[in-house]
């Protein structure tokens, strides 16, 4: 399949990924800038959150409402986030829209206002967030799952803390933004009906000058690891599980992928089948593959009411540990297909673009091709898959569960096999 | 992009919008039935039914139907709403025959009884599931408030008790009723050739019963008007709903009632957001509109610090009204309309989002309408219109709901002054 991909690094360490898709009308943009919540001082969580909630509040010359304005004529829906790593920006309108949305997001990296009469709405903002958290059961149960699984700053929730939100003065909001937005480590794709060379031209235009050097970095502490429960009163309880797993970018990297996409990649992988269709334990049961760019983990999640838990518990972990006594032939050809339509359908969307390509670039340091996805989709077999289980069994599990009531764990998935020669 | 149509012998219509340029197909068969076509004792029993559809048919076991969807590589779901049970999957060009052969199967399930006892678990803990969510507490309990009697204030999931009651011959005489050829259409768009979909739906559905399923109790829903507050001592925040009346789906108006509906609460560079949000008074606040058969209505609702529930209570109330009174302005009006452009395009360029449209239009209008025909519909908002919309049916004449920890919570007065 013939793809268009552009790439340009300036020299002030700017990166501009760019896929030219001529079949659609409109275009998406996405930034990933180097100030996730790992990089909020320490002892103040919540500093990247409260930035990413203020930095559309007046940037250039526009006030916060009129830069909204300016925004929606256009057309753009978007998103602010904050992930582990990176402020993440997303934006999506017409192609035709494009370059007038880029000149406001310019003056929202580089000249956000960050004024301090908004500092007690944002606050007030951030308290309500947290505060929600706890109306969420199913998110609350996977920021605790995240913190006790993976090693400070990594397993930090956005959300920073009461005390911290309490404290928060609009200084160390701006130190953090004049500290961690530089051009050196971002990322800027775009997907979609655009041209290259205006694209570039415009983006060195509008960030060409802009400088800064500060290369991120942090230090990680220790994961507490084990296992816990949240107390509460809900109709169902809620468990969260988590083993690691090896990176994006590593060579088990399909394999491992390939491993989740058994438990939980379609309607007839493992964990559907065994825990929801084979004995009705829950409506919601899941696996997922997550990633730092040294680490990685793969996270389950199941609901279910109390009386069942433990069972629903025991047959998740039972299927987790049975996957490397064997994968059929049949299960590989459903993920290939899974996979491949999931790849192709891509195409079709603007957003999934852009992303994909700014993660790639993260990860990898350059963007894969399709045809080199598919062949490594291609390339699996029961085989390699059984052999990653056996060079990175799961094991260490980390356990939460929320509910009215805590669970056991059964004794043989306490002591797990050691590591096994293949 | 093109349009086609076709009806079998038997009533079941076909359409589809072929693109040659997609990448996948989308396939959707729309019943038309929903919570409102369920009698006092089957509570709950379309939404359990489309869980049933999944455990196989004469053909195919559970599992299965499971394994062939994913053999290819089709991500199928399906939905039931308060009119509508909507099955679809998304899948590469090359397996139109398979999607078709399987959709079509289990369109007509075998309801065999021990899928069926075990798929009540999983309906009961879906209602669980949605139990400890209060934004969904809240948003059926607001439903039953305004509808009050009208057959859209019917649950969707029903309760523990009503499925745990329902049998599985109960289940089989509501599918012989609804899930006749005439009340169903098979839809598609994407890249895929239309005459030979036609003759695949053809060969799988020519041979479904005929019949009628005429629909009781369309009329319009004004809303009872009704103040509650239902007290959740475990939740945190307090969830509240104000829901008022709408045109519905098939008025001329209802272009005008979503521009209405997003100029109020999208959750950008809305009246609410700037009242609200932006302020950090509330964790979230929306206002979307719902167009139902015969009716409609609008959805505002926030969730907030119980301390600040009968302040926000009253900003609402006051912009609500000020909006009934003064309408809204041009430049307001103009900043909805790029957004809607923009929506409405990028929703179209997946075979998906078209397959959507096109399905919903069939089956609320009974007429195709492209991507153009909607956009010049959204263009054709003015003002006027939008005043014709408030005058037909007051913004500020609202059923209230409010769940959590709040025992008490007074209802503003009418112009929003407490």
């Amino acid at each position: 399949m013939a793809q268009a991909v552009f790439h340009h690094t300036f020299p002030n360490g700017l990166t501009l990924l760019a896929e030219r898709m001529e079949h659609v009308r409109s275009a998406a943009l996405n930034f990933l800038v180097p100030a996730g919540c790992v990089f909020d001082p320490p002892g103040q969580p919540g500093v990247a959150s409260f930035l990413s909630e203020m930095i559309t509040r007046g940037a250039g010359k526009r006030d916060s409402r009129a830069l909204a304005l300016a925004l929606d004529n256009l057309g753009v829906d978007r998103d602010e986030g904050v992930g582990s790593m990176h402020l993440r920006f997303w934006g999506a309108t017409l192609a035709q829209n494009l370059p007038a949305a880029l000149d406001i997001y310019a003056d929202i990296l580089r000249r956000p206002h960050l004024p301090e009469d908004e500092i007690d709405s944002v606050r007030a903002l951030a308290l309500q967030d947290l505060r929600a958290l706890e109306d969420e059961p199913r998110q609350k149960v996977m920021v605790e799952l995240r913190r006790r699984h993976f090693p400070p700053p990594l397993g930090n929730d956005r959300r920073g803390t009461v005390e911290s939100l309490e404290g928060m003065n609009v200084e160390t909001v701006r130190q953090h933004f004049q500290r961690w937005f530089q051009p050196c480590g971002t990322i800027l794709s775009v997907a979609g009906n655009i041209e290259w060379k205006p694209l570039k031209d415009q983006v060195e235009r509008l960030f060409g000058d802009w400088s800064g050097t500060q290369v991120p970095s942090f230090r990680t502490g220790k994961a507490p690891g084990g296992r816990g429960h949240l107390a509460k009163d809900t109709t169902q309880t809620q468990i969260a599980i988590a083993y690691p797993s090896v990176p994006f970018g590593h060579p088990d990297y399909y394999a491992a992928q390939g491993a989740v996409q058994i438990l939980s990649g379609g309607m007839s992988a493992r964990l559907f089948t065994e825990v929801r269709e084979k004995r009705g334990l829950c409506y919601a049961v899941w696996a997922s593959y997550f990633t730092f760019k040294d680490r990685a983990s793969v996270l389950c999640y199941a609901g279910t009411t109390t009386e069942r838990a433990q069972e629903t518990l025991n047959v998740t972990l039972e299927e987790v540990l049975r996957l490397k006594d064997g994968i059929t032939k049949d299960e590989i050809d459903r993920l290939q297909a899974g996979l491949k339509s999931s790849l192709i359908m891509q195409e079709e969307s603007t957003s999934s673009r852009a992303g994909a390509l700014a993660s790639d670039w993260y990860y990898l340091g350059r963007v894969r091709t399709l045809d080199e996805i598919q062949d490594a989709i291609n390339g699996l077999s029961p085989r390699k898959i059984v052999a990653h289980l056996h060079r990175c069994p799961p094991r260490d599990f980390t356990i939460v569960t929320l509910g009215p009531k805590a669970l056991r764990l059964p004794r043989k998935f306490q002591t797990l096999p050691a590591k096994e020669a293949v | 992009m093109s349009f086609h149509h076709q009806v079998l012998p038997n009533g079941l219509h076909i359409i589809g919008e072929t693109s040659p340029s997609a990448r996948s197909v989308a396939l959707g068969f729309f019943v038309r039935t929903g919570a409102r076509d369920e009698g006092p004792n089957v509570s709950g029993v379309t939404h359990f039914l489309e869980h049933m559809v999944f455990k196989g048919t004469p053909k195919r076991t559970a599992l299965d139907v499971n394994r062939d969807f994913d053999r290819i590589g089709s991500n199928p779901n399906a939905f039931t709403s308060e009119e509508n049970t909507v099955f679809y999957a998304a899948f590469l060009p090359e397996y139109l025959p398979q999607a078709v052969d399987i959709l079509a199967d289990i369109l007509r399930p075998s309801l065999r009884t021990d899928d069926f006892d075990m798929e009540k678990n999983v309906i009961i803990e879906e209602i669980g599931m949605y139990e400890d969510q209060p934004m969904w507490s809240a948003y059926d309990h607001a439903k039953k408030a305004f509808f009050s009697d009208h057959p859209l204030g019917n649950s969707i999931l029903g309760t523990p008790d009503s499925i745990r009651a329902l049998s599985r011959d109960q289940m089989h005489a509501y599918f012989q009723q609804r899930y006749v050829a005439p009340n169903i259409t098979a839809v598609a768009a994407g890249n895929f050739p239309w005459q030979e979909f036609v003759d695949l739906v053809d060969k799988k559905c020519g041979g479904w019963t005929g019949g009628q399923a005429p629909r009781q109790g369309i009329r319009p829903a004004p809303g009872s008007g009704l103040f509650r507050v239902l007290t959740k001592d475990k939740v945190h925040q307090e969830h509240v709903i104000l829901m008022s009346p709408g045109p519905a789906a098939d008025s001329p108006l209802r272009h005008a009632a979503d521009t209405l509906a997003m100029i109020l609460g999208d959750d950008s560079g809305s009246r609410l957001y700037w009242a609200l949000v932006d302020p950090g008074l509330v964790d979230s606040a929306d206002v979307s509109f719902h167009e139902y058969e015969g009716t409609g209505s609008f959805y505002t609702s926030f969730s907030c610090a119980p301390g600040r529930t009968q302040k926000n209570l009253a900003i609402v109330q006051g912009l609500l009204g000020q909006v009934q009174k003064e309408g809204i302005t041009e430049e307001e009006l103009r900043q909805a309309k790029n957004k809607i452009l923009s929506r409405v395009v990028r929703g179209s360029e997946r075979p998906m989002g078209r397959m959507q449209a096109v399905g919903m239009s069939w089956t609320y209008l009974g007429t195709y309408r492209s991507v153009d025909d909607e956009l010049k519909a959204f263009q054709a908002v003015t003002r006027k219109k939008i005043r014709q919309v408030l005058d037909r049916f007051p913004l500020d004449q609202v059923t209230t709901l409010a769940l959590g920890p709040l025992e008490k919570l007074r209802k503003p007065r009418a112009n929003g002054k407490k």
